[in-house]
């Protein structure tokens, strides 16, 4: 059984991969594109199609998520492949990388396995799962990096975690580089950062919470990437959320090393005033920083020097959120907000809209060597449309996510996602 | 001139820390503080502004004075005061705390009184519930009647706050007493000065208006008042600073050090104190301390300061 042909016709296309933006067509048949551009029109695509019209919006490959929490196996009450797939579909994400950080954590062959049948089974847009570095995540001894890749696992993270020693980080490189295996490293030292809860500086010390220096994510970020140098691993960078940590990247990139970075949604567009009287929804790791340092990240999205932008999708419920701060688990939902959000830096003029939605598009599809995330002819139909300019009200009860810790909670955006293909099928609009 | 016969009222629904506080909230709480303290001297203490009011002081960290002080404070108003100390072994983290709370708020009490281990904890709780709640210090943020106390003293000593050199000493990193004192003393003009080893100063300490010194001699040179700090013993082994006896020599308050101060310089401290190490016996024993009097105006600036929230229930007299 075919589908019907799909024909999304007078829309403003963008493409990231080519750096183009056309108005015109995109032609899908079979799950892959097989046209785009000013010659897809009713006239040419033939009355077996689906024509729809988008009446200029803009129509660009769909959002790859690097960073996303999907639940399962063992937190379903915050979040299932089901519920998180629809949460991505209704914010344009066609692909999310789920992270390894479940219970059981994803360092078995088997669990990459349960994942993708899971997947196949539940899920609306593409789930690739990515595997712990090391066992258990903790930070120990090498998981199985070569098996885990034959079962399927994209890349090698462990999650939330940052690898404290550095021999195992450098044994886990050096072994990765066997496999080609891309290495994804949150980089915090935990010693640094102590029992910090917030940035450190004036904020921290007036709401007398522990802080987190830029130093605790520069330091880390300086051992790993002299370890990639070393090996020569392909190394990613989950989270950058401070000047130092970019200049260190700027260095190493300079210097030809295969490293990577990204940054997540919330260190764009939120600072640390937004924790306001201890709000913990913006409670993040790593956590929100000053209006100086988010600059310095928009820059570095806008220079290309950032690669990624992540929504660090982080399901938390009532239970772990409606606490002192201190006590409260750190990260946001963000899965649907992340276009939008991503847009308030388009409609301020810092950053052009082809380029940001190459750090969610074509970006990780390089890191990840998917041939998704453009608009070619026989790439994979993974298709958004959306108007930038349209304006709506987050309202937390309409989000598809499980758990409802947005920190855009009430918040004005504009660019609500319209239509969502996968592999040439709608899975929302 | 004649001075209003009744205060203005006061315009908060809870007290959850000086920060918000304006010049003229807090010197209303010290004016009628200052009639506390006639009260609390007479032989019949008890007044009925608080008759048929249900104060409970939940704490959450072990507290011995400042439980007492509110206690005696809502009794010589008349409320019935039920003391909860919710051990901290059985506590299970913030989802009591939430939990709690609403528990509490439906036994219908006016005002509650909360001490809590968690910087803001207290305002999450105050989001909770119906009733008046009062700070009794939380986390490292603040512990604003102790900052009104230290000020009530203070005053009633030197007759003014404004233009005095205030120097707070020790852990000023881990003090909510230190940041209520500091917004405080700020508040109503006086000059601030934190001496500590770097250590012990949080990051941005100058930007709440205080000058830093990390030599004591120095930092005491010209002050009316020397506010020490408690510390934490646990903080003092090796985490912070090396060892008690170095802290003691390079920041412990003695008769030598204080000899710096201005002549007339009067010591205060929150209490507990661990002697020999912050403060020596015969600085906190001596003619300059304001340590026991400190203790007796907490009582009365904790009337004032339930007295004040009071006024704004429903149905006050």
């Amino acid at each position: 059984m075919q589908n019907q042909p799909l024909a999304l016709i007078n829309a403003r296309l963008i493409d990231p991969a080519a750096g183009t933006e056309t108005r015109g067509g995109v032609f899908i048949e079979d799950g892959v594109i097989r046209d785009a551009g000013a010659r897809v029109t009713k006239a040419e695509v033939g009355s077996r199609t689906l024509v729809v019209d988008c009446g200029g919006d803009v129509v660009c490959p769909g959002l790859i998520d690097m960073r996303v929490f999907v639940g399962e196996p063992g937190a379903e009450h915050r979040e299932t492949i089901a519920t998180v797939s629809a949460a991505a579909a209704a914010g344009g994400v066609t692909t999310i990388v789920a992270l390894p950080d479940t219970s059981p954590p994803v360092d078995d062959p088997a669990v990459v396995d349960f994942l993708l049948r899971r997947a196949r089974d539940t899920a609306r847009v593409r789930v690739l799962p990515s595997a712990a570095i090391t066992k258990g995540l903790r930070g120990l001894e090498i998981a199985e990096i070569g098996l885990l890749r034959e079962a399927g696992a994209i890349a090698f993270t462990d999650g939330f975690k940052s690898i404290r020693n550095a021999q195992v980080m450098r044994r886990a490189l050096t072994y990765a580089r066997d496999f080609d295996a891309l290495i994804i490293h949150y980089a915090e030292d935990a010693d640094l950062a102590g029992t910090g809860v917030m940035n450190a500086g004036e904020l921290a010390t007036r709401l007398g919470l522990g802080g987190i220096p830029a130093e605790a994510e520069s330091i880390m970020l300086d051992r790993d990437l002299r370890l990639a140098g070393m090996t020569g691993a392909r190394y990613h960078a989950a989270l950058v959320s401070t000047r130092q940590g970019l200049a260190a990247l700027a260095a190493s990139k300079a210097a030809g090393l295969p490293v990577t970075c990204g940054v997540s949604i919330n260190h764009l567009t939120l600072n640390e005033n937004d924790i306001g009287d201890y709000r913990t929804f913006f409670k993040l790791a790593p956590p929100l920083r000053g209006e100086d340092e988010r600059l310095a990240l928009v820059e570095a999205l806008a220079s290309g020097l950032i690669d990624v932008i992540v929504s660090d999708h982080n399901p938390q419920d009532v239970d772990t959120k409606r606490l002192p701060f201190g006590e409260a688990e750190a990260g946001a939902i963000g899965l649907e907000t992340m276009l939008a959000a991503g847009l308030r830096l388009v409609h301020a003029g810092h950053v052009p809209l082809p380029r940001l939605l190459a750090a969610m598009t074509t970006g990780p599809a390089d890191i990840l060597r998917l041939p998704q995330g453009r608009l070619a002819a026989g790439a994979p139909a993974d298709i958004i449309r959306f108007d930038p300019d349209e304006p709506f009200l987050v309202d937390p009860a309409k989000l598809h996510s499980r758990s409802k810790n947005t920190p855009f909670d009430e918040a004005r955006l504009q660019g609500r996602v319209k239509l969502t293909v996968v592999a040439g099928e709608v899975v929302w609009e | 001139m004649a001075l209003p016969q009744t205060p203005a009222p006061f315009p908060h629904r809870h007290l959850l820390g000086i920060e918000g506080l304006s010049a003229g909230d807090i010197t209303g709480l010290l004016d009628q503080a200052d009639d506390a303290v006639v009260h609390s001297r007479q032989i019949d203490k008890k007044r009925n502004v608080l008759r048929g009011r249900t104060q409970i002081n939940l704490f959450f960290e072990a507290s011995t004075r400042t439980q007492a002080s509110f206690e005696i404070a809502g009794k010589r108003l008349g409320a019935d005061v039920m003391n909860m100390a919710v051990a901290n072994s059985s506590v299970k983290k913030g989802e009591t705390l939430v939990d709690t709370a609403v528990t509490l708020n439906a036994m219908r009490p006016d005002i509650l009184i909360v001490r809590h281990h968690q910087s803001g904890a207290v305002d999450l709780l105050a989001q909770k519930v119906d009733c008046r709640v009062v700070n009794a210090g939380d986390g490292s943020h603040e512990h604003p009647t102790q900052a009104l106390l230290d000020a009530l003293t203070i005053r009633r000593r030197k007759g003014r706050i404004e233009g005095l050199t205030v120097a707070i000493c020790g852990d000023v990193a881990h003090s909510r007493v230190a940041r209520s004192n500091i917004i405080l003393l700020n508040a109503l003009g006086a000059r601030v000065r934190v001496i500590a080893p770097s250590t012990l100063l949080p990051s941005g300490i100058e930007a709440m208006g205080v000058e830093v010194f990390r030599d004591m001699r120095k930092g005491l040179e010209g002050a009316d008042i020397v506010m020490m700090l408690r510390l934490q013993l646990e903080r003092m082994s090796g985490a912070f600073v090396p060892s008690l006896r170095e802290y003691a020599r390079f920041y412990g308050l003695d008769a030598e050090k204080l000899g710096f101060a201005k002549a007339d310089a009067l010591v205060m401290h929150p209490g507990p104190m661990n002697r020999g190490v912050e403060i020596d016996s015969a600085v906190a024993d001596g003619p300059r301390s304001l340590i026991s009097e400190q203790v007796e105006m907490g009582v009365a600036v904790r009337m004032a300061v339930l007295e004040a929230l009071a006024g704004g229930l429903p149905n006050a007299a």
